[in-house]
């Protein structure tokens, strides 16, 4: 079983996000990047407890500049065998996408994972085009995985409810909360990762950037809260009725 | 050209449907062209043609009925995207629901065109294409333009009113998609009974540790069954398995942007606030006058959740009867 895991780097959860450059950059500055959580705690998990009851090895990849190197050292501290980073900052999601296809295109890996989206862009666009690109089918937001011979079973969620799916590998499946639990790093896991190879690949051709953004916005400040006698719950009911006009 | 893809489910058009099509017909307006849906497997005529209230000038209906479980979205985007090349489609419009975040990436692929997700507004089509939508998990918003011809835009859940525009039919024809062999097969559905889906719900219901164990959110499914709300929680009740994953709301769980979100002895982290920030109205309930929601909230109660949400279900149980 050879298994693609894609990592992508964002903002800790904690960061209070501003713009600068009149709103049309992000303000990195004093910002810890991180690995994407739901690439690093459900997608990478996964794939690591599969080739560890299956055989086989996980690969990581990450489209990006040698900052993101410590933080795929992290994913080879979690257990992944090897690591790529395709020497680009992408500007996009196709970007990022379209360049992990064409190094996936000239490998055979039988699974594919990424995260359900980035915490960042929040897009859920990067494993779709990786499917399409490469032809292959495509799951989105399974919340488990399991794999039996050449057949994937996922459990993914739908409106109001959960389905239940199969497919054939070679498959790409993006990961949501449930497949798998968060694992820290041990001190044998930092000391071997830093032996692991992570071979640096120039960006392919063909993968322009498709959107680009103009500007930013930060969201609309609410007024002061308004509070209401924990006695009087009807007067709560008539404000969302007559104020606010939700209910 | 606009087209718009038609989700449904087990013959009823999906409340999505009627947003991705309200968000179809005014970009076709708006840039002088049509608006056509694109519906594939068993929808009455009837609930299609009625789309017309929203301004869709025509249906294209394949009646196949494989197509009712279809799960492969490389299946359906191969018919999406063959009828927006026929059609010379200058945007296709799918919703950013389960099923179209993994068709839509998929449909641009095939058109060579840009994909914008999550949309919140009516792009700006007059000189450059500028669009905005929501990044960094509600703590802002991007505006974004495409550098291709065709453009696809994903529609977020509640933030485009399904309005009605009108009182015409939709014209249906029917078509025959090009199919390819399905690769991902469902096994089973499972449906959480009478329950509101949460990412589509005009009201959330949410509680977190406050609630002290997962045996008292009868009180919280109570006030949501009054309300016709969704329930959710905070991520540490969802890790503690107090209640199910899918219900996590926040920055790593579920972003939604109802009408009314009520959160319930749920302090108001950072990464929750990211997750329902989107939200029109919020109510906050919370014995901690400190608690950092407050400063996020429309209105608040700074009172125990045990005594304050019992009082405010008789409250609305005493509106819904006047």
């Amino acid at each position: 079983m050879k298994i693609l895991v894609c990592l992508s780097k964002v903002p800790d959860t904690t960061t209070k996000i501003s713009f600068t450059d009149n709103n049309t950059k992000f303000n990195a500055q004093g910002v810890t990047w991180i690995l994407n959580p739901t690439d690093e705690w459900y997608a990478l998990v996964r794939a690591l407890e599969i080739v560890e009851q299956q055989g086989g090895s996980v690969t990581v990849i990450h489209v990006g500049n040698a900052e993101g190197d410590q933080l795929i050292r992290k994913a080879l501290a979690i257990g992944a065998n090897d690591a790529v980073r395709i020497d680009v900052e992408p500007q996009d999601a196709f970007q990022a996408a379209a360049n992990i296809a064409q190094y996936a295109a000239q490998q055979s890996y039988d699974l594919i994972m990424t995260g359900k989206e980035t915490i960042n862009y929040n897009g859920a666009i990067v494993g779709g085009i990786i499917a399409e690109i490469l032809e292959l089918p495509y799951v989105s937001l399974a919340s488990s995985l399991d794999v039996n011979g050449s057949t994937a079973t996922m459990k993914c969620e739908i409106e109001g409810g959960e389905e239940t799916v199969e497919a054939s590998l070679p498959l790409v499946v993006s990961a949501n909360k449930g497949m798998a639990e968060q694992r820290i790093p041990n001190m044998r896991g930092i000391m071997t990762a830093r032996t692991k190879p992570l071979s640096v690949i120039p960006a392919f051709a063909n993968t322009q950037t498709q959107v680009e953004v103009v500007k930013f916005e930060a969201p609309p400040t609410r007024g002061n809260v308004h509070l209401v006698d924990p006695d009087n719950m009807d007067e709560l009911v008539r404000l969302l009725h007559d104020e606010a006009k939700v209910i | 050209m606009v087209i718009f893809y038609i989700e449904h489910e087990n013959g009823s058009l999906k409340k999505n449907c009627y947003e991705t099509a309200a968000y179809a017909a005014a970009l076709a307006q708006q840039t002088q062209s049509q608006s056509v849906g694109i519906c594939l497997g068993s929808v009455s005529a009837e609930s299609l043609a009625a789309l017309g209230e929203y301004g869709t000038n025509k249906v294209l209906q394949d009646t196949n009925a494989r197509f009712d479980t279809e799960v492969d979205a490389g299946v359906l985007a191969k018919a999406v995207a063959a009828q927006a090349q026929q059609l010379n489609a200058q945007y296709v419009i799918i919703p950013h629901s389960y099923l179209g975040r993994a068709l839509a990436p998929r449909v641009s692929v095939r058109l060579k065109a840009a994909l914008v997700p999550a949309v919140v507004e009516m792009p700006d089509t007059e000189g450059k294409f500028l669009v905005k939508r929501g990044v960094f998990s509600g703590k802002g918003f991007a505006y974004c333009t495409a550098h291709t011809t065709v453009k696809v835009l994903t529609v977020a859940a509640n933030a485009f009113p399904a309005i009605k525009t009108g009182t015409s039919v939709a014209e249906v024809q029917n078509f025959t998609a090009e199919t390819t062999d399905t690769r991902v097969k469902r096994i089973s559905v499972e449906k959480l009974s009478n329950k509101v889906s949460l990412t589509e719900a005009d009201i959330v219901v949410s509680a977190g540790r406050g609630l002290k164990g997962p045996e008292n959110w009868g009180m919280i499914e109570e006030l949501a069954d009054v309300l016709g709300a969704a329930t959710a929680c905070s991520r540490p009740v969802a890790d503690t398995h107090w209640r199910p994953h899918h219900e996590h709301v926040g920055q790593t769980g579920v972003t939604v942007s109802p009408n009314l979100y009520i959160a319930i002895g749920i302090s108001g982290a950072i990464q929750h606030l990211a997750g329902v920030n989107s939200s029109k109205v919020i109510v906050v309930i919370n014995k901690d006058p400190e608690a950092p929601f407050f400063k996020a909230a429309d209105y608040g109660v700074v009172g125990d959740a045990f005594e304050v949400v019992p009082k405010l279900i008789t409250a609305l149980k005493a509106y819904k009867a006047s």
